[in-house]
Protein backbone atom coordinates (compact mmCIF):
# COMPACT_ATOMS: atom_id res chain seq x y z
CA UNK A 1 0.00 0.00 0.00
CA UNK A 2 1.43 3.29 -1.09
CA UNK A 3 -1.00 5.05 0.64
CA UNK A 4 1.04 8.48 2.37
CA UNK A 5 -1.47 8.87 5.28
CA UNK A 6 -2.34 5.93 7.22
CA UNK A 7 -5.71 7.27 8.24
CA UNK A 8 -6.47 8.75 5.20
CA UNK A 9 -10.58 7.52 4.12
CA UNK A 10 -10.63 4.48 1.30
CA UNK A 11 -10.26 6.09 -2.48
CA UNK A 12 -12.00 4.97 -5.64
CA UNK A 13 -10.83 5.98 -8.69
CA UNK A 14 -13.13 5.71 -11.49
CA UNK A 15 -12.26 5.89 -15.34
CA UNK A 16 -15.41 6.46 -17.37
CA UNK A 17 -14.88 6.27 -21.21
CA UNK A 18 -18.25 5.48 -22.59
CA UNK A 19 -21.37 8.13 -22.64
CA UNK A 20 -24.43 6.48 -23.39
CA UNK A 21 -26.87 6.11 -21.53
CA UNK A 22 -26.62 2.32 -20.17
CA UNK A 23 -22.95 2.93 -19.45
CA UNK A 24 -23.38 6.61 -17.93
CA UNK A 25 -25.08 4.53 -14.61
CA UNK A 26 -22.02 2.67 -13.91
CA UNK A 27 -19.72 5.38 -13.09
CA UNK A 28 -22.30 7.46 -11.45
CA UNK A 29 -23.61 4.62 -9.43
CA UNK A 30 -20.45 3.25 -7.91
CA UNK A 31 -19.03 6.87 -7.37
CA UNK A 32 -22.12 8.01 -5.26
CA UNK A 33 -22.50 4.76 -3.41
CA UNK A 34 -18.44 5.20 -2.27
CA UNK A 35 -19.33 8.61 -1.41
CA UNK A 36 -22.41 8.10 0.76
CA UNK A 37 -19.60 5.27 2.71
CA UNK A 38 -17.61 7.86 3.50
CA UNK A 39 -14.90 7.44 1.02
CA UNK A 40 -12.88 9.61 -1.62
CA UNK A 41 -14.02 9.31 -4.55
CA UNK A 42 -12.49 10.54 -7.72
CA UNK A 43 -13.96 9.92 -11.80
CA UNK A 44 -11.77 10.97 -14.64
CA UNK A 45 -13.88 11.08 -18.09
CA UNK A 46 -12.48 10.33 -20.89
CA UNK A 47 -13.11 9.91 -24.76
CA UNK A 48 -16.97 9.65 -25.12
CA UNK A 49 -17.35 9.54 -20.94
CA UNK A 50 -16.10 13.19 -21.09
CA UNK A 51 -20.18 14.29 -22.98
CA UNK A 52 -20.84 13.38 -19.09
CA UNK A 53 -19.61 16.43 -17.68
CA UNK A 54 -22.19 18.58 -20.41
CA UNK A 55 -24.40 20.88 -18.34
CA UNK A 56 -27.56 19.09 -20.67
CA UNK A 57 -26.99 15.29 -20.62
CA UNK A 58 -28.31 13.98 -23.74
CA UNK A 59 -27.32 10.09 -23.38
CA UNK A 60 -29.03 7.94 -25.17
CA UNK A 61 -28.60 4.08 -25.60
CA UNK A 62 -28.50 2.19 -29.09
CA UNK A 63 -29.69 -0.93 -29.65
CA UNK A 64 -27.21 -1.72 -31.95
CA UNK A 65 -24.24 -3.43 -30.99
CA UNK A 66 -25.91 -4.41 -27.19
CA UNK A 67 -26.96 -7.57 -28.67
CA UNK A 68 -28.04 -8.82 -24.59
CA UNK A 69 -29.92 -5.44 -24.25
CA UNK A 70 -33.17 -6.74 -22.56
CA UNK A 71 -36.21 -4.70 -23.87
CA UNK A 72 -38.84 -3.81 -21.77
CA UNK A 73 -42.10 -1.69 -22.03
CA UNK A 74 -42.32 0.15 -19.29
CA UNK A 75 -46.30 0.57 -19.60
CA UNK A 76 -48.65 -2.24 -19.60
CA UNK A 77 -50.00 -5.05 -16.67
CA UNK A 78 -46.66 -6.66 -15.43
CA UNK A 79 -46.72 -9.80 -17.23
CA UNK A 80 -46.78 -7.26 -20.61
CA UNK A 81 -43.89 -5.41 -18.57
CA UNK A 82 -41.84 -8.58 -17.76
CA UNK A 83 -41.74 -9.36 -22.04
CA UNK A 84 -38.02 -9.52 -22.84
CA UNK A 85 -39.06 -8.14 -26.64
CA UNK A 86 -36.32 -9.61 -29.32
CA UNK A 87 -33.16 -7.18 -29.61
CA UNK A 88 -33.73 -5.66 -33.34
CA UNK A 89 -30.89 -6.51 -35.58
CA UNK A 90 -29.22 -4.67 -37.81
CA UNK A 91 -32.20 -3.85 -40.44
CA UNK A 92 -34.88 -2.90 -37.41
CA UNK A 93 -32.19 -0.58 -35.58
CA UNK A 94 -31.11 1.11 -38.84
CA UNK A 95 -35.08 2.44 -38.50
CA UNK A 96 -35.01 6.26 -38.29
CA UNK A 97 -36.35 6.94 -34.45
CA UNK A 98 -35.50 3.89 -32.91
CA UNK A 99 -32.52 4.32 -30.77
CA UNK A 100 -34.71 7.41 -29.21
CA UNK A 101 -37.57 5.00 -28.99
CA UNK A 102 -35.12 2.64 -27.00
CA UNK A 103 -33.87 5.49 -25.36
CA UNK A 104 -37.73 6.73 -24.20
CA UNK A 105 -38.25 3.11 -23.35
CA UNK A 106 -35.25 2.51 -21.07
CA UNK A 107 -35.76 5.91 -19.40
CA UNK A 108 -39.37 5.43 -18.67
CA UNK A 109 -38.62 1.69 -17.36
CA UNK A 110 -35.78 3.03 -15.07
CA UNK A 111 -37.70 5.90 -13.91
CA UNK A 112 -41.07 3.08 -12.98
CA UNK A 113 -38.48 0.84 -11.11
CA UNK A 114 -36.99 3.53 -8.74
CA UNK A 115 -33.75 3.84 -10.43
CA UNK A 116 -32.56 7.86 -9.95
CA UNK A 117 -31.34 9.53 -13.44
CA UNK A 118 -28.42 10.48 -14.83
CA UNK A 119 -28.79 13.82 -13.72
CA UNK A 120 -29.95 13.08 -10.39
CA UNK A 121 -27.03 10.70 -9.72
CA UNK A 122 -24.47 13.30 -11.12
CA UNK A 123 -25.65 16.12 -8.61
CA UNK A 124 -25.69 13.66 -5.83
CA UNK A 125 -22.14 13.05 -6.36
CA UNK A 126 -21.42 16.48 -6.94
CA UNK A 127 -23.05 17.34 -3.26
CA UNK A 128 -20.96 14.41 -1.96
CA UNK A 129 -17.71 16.24 -3.38
CA UNK A 130 -16.80 13.35 -5.98
CA UNK A 131 -13.97 14.65 -7.59
CA UNK A 132 -14.63 15.10 -11.26
CA UNK A 133 -11.84 14.84 -13.95
CA UNK A 134 -12.41 15.77 -17.71
CA UNK A 135 -9.59 14.50 -20.47
CA UNK A 136 -7.99 17.68 -21.84
CA UNK A 137 -6.70 15.50 -24.90
CA UNK A 138 -10.29 14.28 -25.73
CA UNK A 139 -11.27 18.33 -25.35
CA UNK A 140 -8.27 18.78 -27.64
CA UNK A 141 -9.92 16.03 -30.25
CA UNK A 142 -13.25 17.24 -30.35
CA UNK A 143 -12.70 20.74 -29.99
CA UNK A 144 -14.48 21.19 -26.63
CA UNK A 145 -13.42 24.22 -24.83
CA UNK A 146 -13.54 24.70 -20.97
CA UNK A 147 -16.72 26.14 -20.85
CA UNK A 148 -18.57 23.42 -22.57
CA UNK A 149 -18.64 21.74 -19.15
CA UNK A 150 -20.18 21.59 -15.62
CA UNK A 151 -17.87 24.19 -13.76
CA UNK A 152 -17.99 21.42 -11.06
CA UNK A 153 -15.28 19.54 -12.74
CA UNK A 154 -11.78 20.12 -13.10
CA UNK A 155 -9.70 19.65 -16.38
CA UNK A 156 -6.56 17.32 -16.11
CA UNK A 157 -4.90 14.59 -18.31
CA UNK A 158 -3.59 10.71 -17.84
CA UNK A 159 -1.09 11.93 -14.74
CA UNK A 160 -3.38 13.75 -13.13
CA UNK A 161 -5.66 10.59 -13.00
CA UNK A 162 -2.94 8.57 -12.49
CA UNK A 163 -1.58 10.55 -9.04
CA UNK A 164 -5.09 10.40 -7.43
CA UNK A 165 -4.89 6.60 -9.17
CA UNK A 166 -1.90 5.38 -7.70
CA UNK A 167 -3.25 6.33 -3.58
CA UNK A 168 -6.72 4.72 -4.37
CA UNK A 169 -7.83 1.58 -2.42
CA UNK A 170 -10.38 0.54 -5.78
CA UNK A 171 -9.72 1.55 -9.79
CA UNK A 172 -11.90 1.03 -12.43
CA UNK A 173 -12.64 1.36 -15.93
CA UNK A 174 -15.88 1.35 -16.93
CA UNK B 1 -40.15 -10.14 22.46
CA UNK B 2 -37.20 -7.85 21.24
CA UNK B 3 -36.32 -4.41 23.40
CA UNK B 4 -38.40 -1.62 21.32
CA UNK B 5 -35.13 1.06 19.56
CA UNK B 6 -36.64 4.50 19.67
CA UNK B 7 -35.56 6.27 16.47
CA UNK B 8 -34.77 10.12 16.45
CA UNK B 9 -35.54 10.26 12.69
CA UNK B 10 -37.50 8.57 10.15
CA UNK B 11 -36.28 7.56 6.43
CA UNK B 12 -38.23 6.15 4.22
CA UNK B 13 -36.74 5.25 0.80
CA UNK B 14 -39.71 2.74 -0.32
CA UNK B 15 -39.64 2.56 -4.26
CA UNK B 16 -36.07 3.77 -4.62
CA UNK B 17 -33.26 1.37 -6.09
CA UNK B 18 -29.74 1.10 -6.07
CA UNK B 19 -28.06 3.36 -4.85
CA UNK B 20 -30.42 6.00 -3.61
CA UNK B 21 -31.27 4.22 0.21
CA UNK B 22 -27.50 4.12 0.79
CA UNK B 23 -27.05 7.92 -0.54
CA UNK B 24 -30.37 8.80 0.96
CA UNK B 25 -29.18 7.48 4.64
CA UNK B 26 -25.64 8.77 4.51
CA UNK B 27 -27.43 12.56 3.99
CA UNK B 28 -29.79 11.69 6.46
CA UNK B 29 -27.01 10.26 9.01
CA UNK B 30 -24.97 13.38 8.34
CA UNK B 31 -27.93 15.52 10.01
CA UNK B 32 -27.82 13.52 13.09
CA UNK B 33 -26.06 14.05 16.31
CA UNK B 34 -23.43 11.01 17.74
CA UNK B 35 -25.52 8.26 19.32
CA UNK B 36 -28.89 9.24 17.42
CA UNK B 37 -30.97 6.81 15.76
CA UNK B 38 -32.30 6.62 12.21
CA UNK B 39 -34.99 4.63 10.88
CA UNK B 40 -34.73 3.66 7.50
CA UNK B 41 -37.51 1.96 5.51
CA UNK B 42 -36.42 0.38 2.06
CA UNK B 43 -37.82 -1.85 -0.22
CA UNK B 44 -34.85 -2.62 -2.59
CA UNK B 45 -34.36 -6.42 -1.76
CA UNK B 46 -30.58 -5.21 -2.11
CA UNK B 47 -30.67 -2.86 0.54
CA UNK B 48 -30.18 -5.47 3.34
CA UNK B 49 -26.34 -6.63 2.15
CA UNK B 50 -26.01 -2.92 1.37
CA UNK B 51 -26.51 -1.27 4.29
CA UNK B 52 -24.66 -4.19 5.98
CA UNK B 53 -21.48 -2.89 3.99
CA UNK B 54 -22.03 0.84 4.38
CA UNK B 55 -22.79 -0.10 8.57
CA UNK B 56 -19.27 -1.31 8.26
CA UNK B 57 -17.63 1.17 5.88
CA UNK B 58 -18.60 3.91 7.71
CA UNK B 59 -18.90 2.33 11.36
CA UNK B 60 -21.95 3.78 11.80
CA UNK B 61 -23.30 0.63 13.99
CA UNK B 62 -26.93 -1.07 12.70
CA UNK B 63 -28.93 -1.89 15.44
CA UNK B 64 -31.44 -4.06 14.28
CA UNK B 65 -32.45 -4.95 10.53
CA UNK B 66 -35.57 -6.70 10.22
CA UNK B 67 -38.72 -7.22 7.71
CA UNK B 68 -41.95 -6.49 8.18
CA UNK B 69 -45.06 -6.08 5.59
CA UNK B 70 -42.20 -6.75 2.58
CA UNK B 71 -40.29 -4.20 3.86
CA UNK B 72 -37.00 -3.67 4.80
CA UNK B 73 -36.67 -1.91 8.24
CA UNK B 74 -33.04 -0.71 9.45
CA UNK B 75 -31.96 0.90 13.07
CA UNK B 76 -28.89 2.94 12.42
CA UNK B 77 -27.16 4.82 14.95
CA UNK B 78 -24.43 7.80 14.39
CA UNK B 79 -21.06 7.09 15.71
Amino acid sequence: MSKSDPNAPKRLALIASKGTLDWAYPPFILATAAGAMGWEVGVFFTFYGLTLLKPDLSASVSPLGNPAMPMKMPFGPEGFQNIAWPMPNLLMANVPGFEALATTLMKQTFKNKGVASIEELRDMAIELDVRMIGCQMTMDVFGFKREDFIKECEIGGAATFLEYAADADVQLFV
Amino acid sequence: MTDVIKEDQVLDCSGMLCPMPVVKTSKAMKELQAGQVLKMIATDPGAPPDMEAWSRQTGNELLRSTTENGKFIFYLKKK
